[in-house]
């Protein structure tokens, strides 16, 4: 289409007149740079939504029972017991990730500052996200186990031997340990976005430091909360090695993916399998969504000061 | 009204200092404010001003020196015992609470009765003007209106002293000026005691009662708008107080006041601000508006003349303000009503009294670490 000595006018001279079809897709953010988009579309393609979608038709596929054939046996069949492991899951990813965030909350608080070791600290804090899995579980076990240091100083004193692995308390440890860097180091950015001239302006105004937390941080901290929250709740829903490793994976660390493990690779039984699965997808987005309708009544704007 | 400032008698500064890190941000300020009474400190980034706010504030530890309030010893108190109304820069308004919020928060705080908080919001609401925006969050408003709630945030206490951080340098021009005119018609209508930070000479001189200059954490000068414009005590103040042109030259004669200084090759005589004798080194201080220029060769004999030729000319309303380069290649501003043209040759003359001469050593202390100039605060 060209433009015949008029001045462009915005489409409303009739057809003829209009500006070229690239300005208009221009207008509404179209261009050509669009198409470094695709290798991402592409993987995501490829790598996420198709097997998301096979295994979806997967679980809806099962031997006996038809559709939902896998879900009424997942969730009524004596031998999955599936509600029992999202309960076990639950009771272990929740209070993890609410723990992390919490005790992220006043240790970021203070290392937003400057200071002497700052850097030393913060890796320290940090580290744990570049061990695996498979070594943290190592170091529980060396530590906490029925022989580890932990119980042979207990022994030494005369104190009977806790049972702190191969259970319950074993597995949220190790999710603690994995799941902190990730929590301190999104909150720590997120209190480092609040201007600290608010907290000065408070200060001024004669709020002491509980004052100033409960009215002023808290409030424009809350929405990145509930964001790490989610990050870290979903990390801890996935449990799986930990809850073989450290855990009672057959009693009391009986978690979901363990189920789901179990009836692809003991009993081959695929869209079961699959249907764990999308159960625990489900049971994530429950949750997330909860927490993001909680959010959804905070403040969410800036929180730079200049408003 | 019943906004008014709870007062003092007395705040003084003895000896006040903060250092960072072994580096002296600020050094024996000296001041005793009355009440009442608008203080402009003024000073270029880094000089101190605002480290002896955030003193004054409580928001920087002292590491030297007391302040007493009514004699009564208040740097060690922290700030939310102090009572000090704060202006920030960048407003740092809470940006999660409407502006009655806002300003409701320093009496929440201090456990105001409810029914008072409303009736004192509305008044610092009506003072600053701000009535139809009462229920807004500070991002829906824009930065002069910002500025007039962190004001009411600060006032609504009734502090004996509001401190002001270059309130208004995030501002545009012309709010700048809007805003200028507010700050002064309320402090004259409450009588707030205010300590004013800035940059900017024009705002200072406008505002304050009483100025105090600053170099490199050190008190240069404290006196009127009128003592400092017509009378800086050394360059910087001058430089700081718009003496545009400032000249280095030696002295050749001195007789009293009256010197006579060799510069730009030629001689000009001055009144030297502190006694100086032939030989040494000066700086000569004229405002762009005490040059009177004419065209080559039609300036009245008898006054020291540079000869120089017009480069730019902007025009500035009523007048233009002229930068020339003299002969011997030094730029210089002029300010006239005279047209001239680029490229004219000019003759500058100025009368004796308003060549100032000083000493072109800034006396100065000797520990003071020189690369501290470019250190914030």
């Amino acid at each position: 289409m060209t433009m015949t000595g008029q001045r462009p006018g915005r489409a409303k001279q009739g057809p003829a007149n209009r500006p070229a079809l690239s300005h208009r897709l221009a207008e509404r953010g179209i261009d050509k740079l669009l198409l470094l988009l695709l290798p991402a579309l592409l993987f995501a393609l490829v790598l996420f939504v198709y097997p998301f979608v096979y295994g979806l038709g997967l679980s809806f596929q099962p031997k006996t029972g038809g559709l939902f054939g896998a879900y009424v046996k997942f969730f009524t069949d004596p031998s999955v017991r599936g509600l029992d492991s999202i309960w076990v899951t639950l009771q272990l990813a929740l209070p993890a990730a609410l723990l992390n965030v919490l005790v992220s909350v006043p240790l970021a608080y203070k290392m937003r500052g400057k200071f002497r070791g700052k850097r030393a600290l913060t890796t320290v804090l940090v580290i744990p996200i570049t061990l695996g899995t498979v070594l943290t579980a190592e170091g529980l076990l060396n530590f906490f186990g029925q022989r580890g240091w932990l119980n042979r100083f207990l022994g030494v004193l005369g104190f009977e031997p806790l049972q702190l692995v191969q259970n319950y308390w074993g597995v949220l440890w190790s999710l603690i340990i994995s799941g902190f860097p990730f929590a301190f180091l999104l909150i720590l950015s997120y209190l480092s976005g609040i201007d600290p001239s608010l907290e000065a302006a408070a200060r001024t105004l004669g709020a002491d430091w509980k004052q100033r937390f409960r009215r002023i941080t808290l409030p424009l901290l809350a929405p990145g909360l509930a964001i790490t929250f989610c990050l870290t709740f979903v990390l801890a829903f996935s449990v799986f090695p930990s809850a073989i490793l450290v855990g009672d994976p057959s009693g009391s660390t009986r978690v979901i993916a363990y189920v789901a493990y179990n009836a692809w690779g003991q009993q081959f039984d695929y869209p079961l399998a699959s249907a764990a699965a999308i159960v625990m997808g489900a049971v994530e987005l429950i949750v997330i969504v909860l927490v993001l309708i909680w959010r959804s009544r905070m403040y969410k704007g800036s929180t730079g000061g200049k408003g | 009204m019943s906004i008014h400032a709870t007062s003092f008698e007395t705040l003084e500064l003895e000896n006040v200092a903060r250092s960072f890190g072994g580096q002296n941000a600020l050094r024996n300020l000296n001041l005793s404010i009355r009440s009442g009474e608008f203080i402009a400190l003024l000073g270029p980034s880094g000089c101190g001003k605002s480290t002896a706010l955030n003193c004054l504030a409580g928001l920087l530890p002292l590491t030297g020196g007391r302040i007493l309030m009514d004699g009564k010893q208040i740097d060690r108190l922290p700030p939310e015992k102090r009572g000090f109304g704060m202006v920030f820069q960048n407003y740092a308004l809470f940006p999660h609470l409407s502006v009655e919020k806002n300003i409701a928060f320093g009496l929440e705080m201090r456990k105001v009765p409810k029914a008072e908080i409303k009736k004192r919001v509305a008044e610092a609401i009506e003072l600053v003007q701000l009535g139809p925006h009462a229920t807004k969050l500070p991002g829906q408003m824009s930065g002069g209106q910002q500025q007039r709630v962190a004001i009411a945030r600060a006032v609504v206490l009734r502090p004996p002293l509001v401190l002001m951080d270059e309130p208004l340098s995030n501002l545009d021009a012309k709010l700048r000026l809007e805003m200028r005119t507010e700050i002064r018609r309320l402090h004259q209508s409450l009588g707030l005691t205010t300590l004013y930070v800035t940059h900017d000479q024009e705002e200072a001189l406008s505002l304050a009662d009483r100025l105090v200059v600053l170099r490199l954490g050190e008190v240069q000068q404290v006196g009127t708008p009128q003592d400092l414009h017509e009378h800086p005590v050394n360059w910087h103040v001058a430089d700081f107080m718009g003496y545009r042109n400032l000249l280095e030259g030696v002295v050749e004669r001195a007789h009293g006041e009256a010197v006579t200084v060799s510069v730009l090759g030629t001689t000009v005589t001055g009144s030297a601000q502190v006694p100086l004798r032939a030989g040494d080194a000066v700086k000569v201080g004229l405002r762009p508006e005490d040059f009177d220029i004419a065209p080559a060769g039609t300036a009245p004999a008898g006054l020291a003349s540079i000869d120089a030729t017009v480069e730019v000319v902007e025009y500035q309303g009523r007048e233009f303000a002229v930068e020339v380069r003299s002969d011997a290649g030094k730029p210089l501003h002029v300010r006239t009503a005279r047209h001239v043209e680029p490229g004219q040759r000019v003759t500058l003359t100025a009368t004796q009294d308003r060549v100032l001469v000083f000493p072109a050593e800034l006396a100065s202390a000797p520990d003071r670490a020189p690369q501290l100039q470019g250190a914030a605060l």
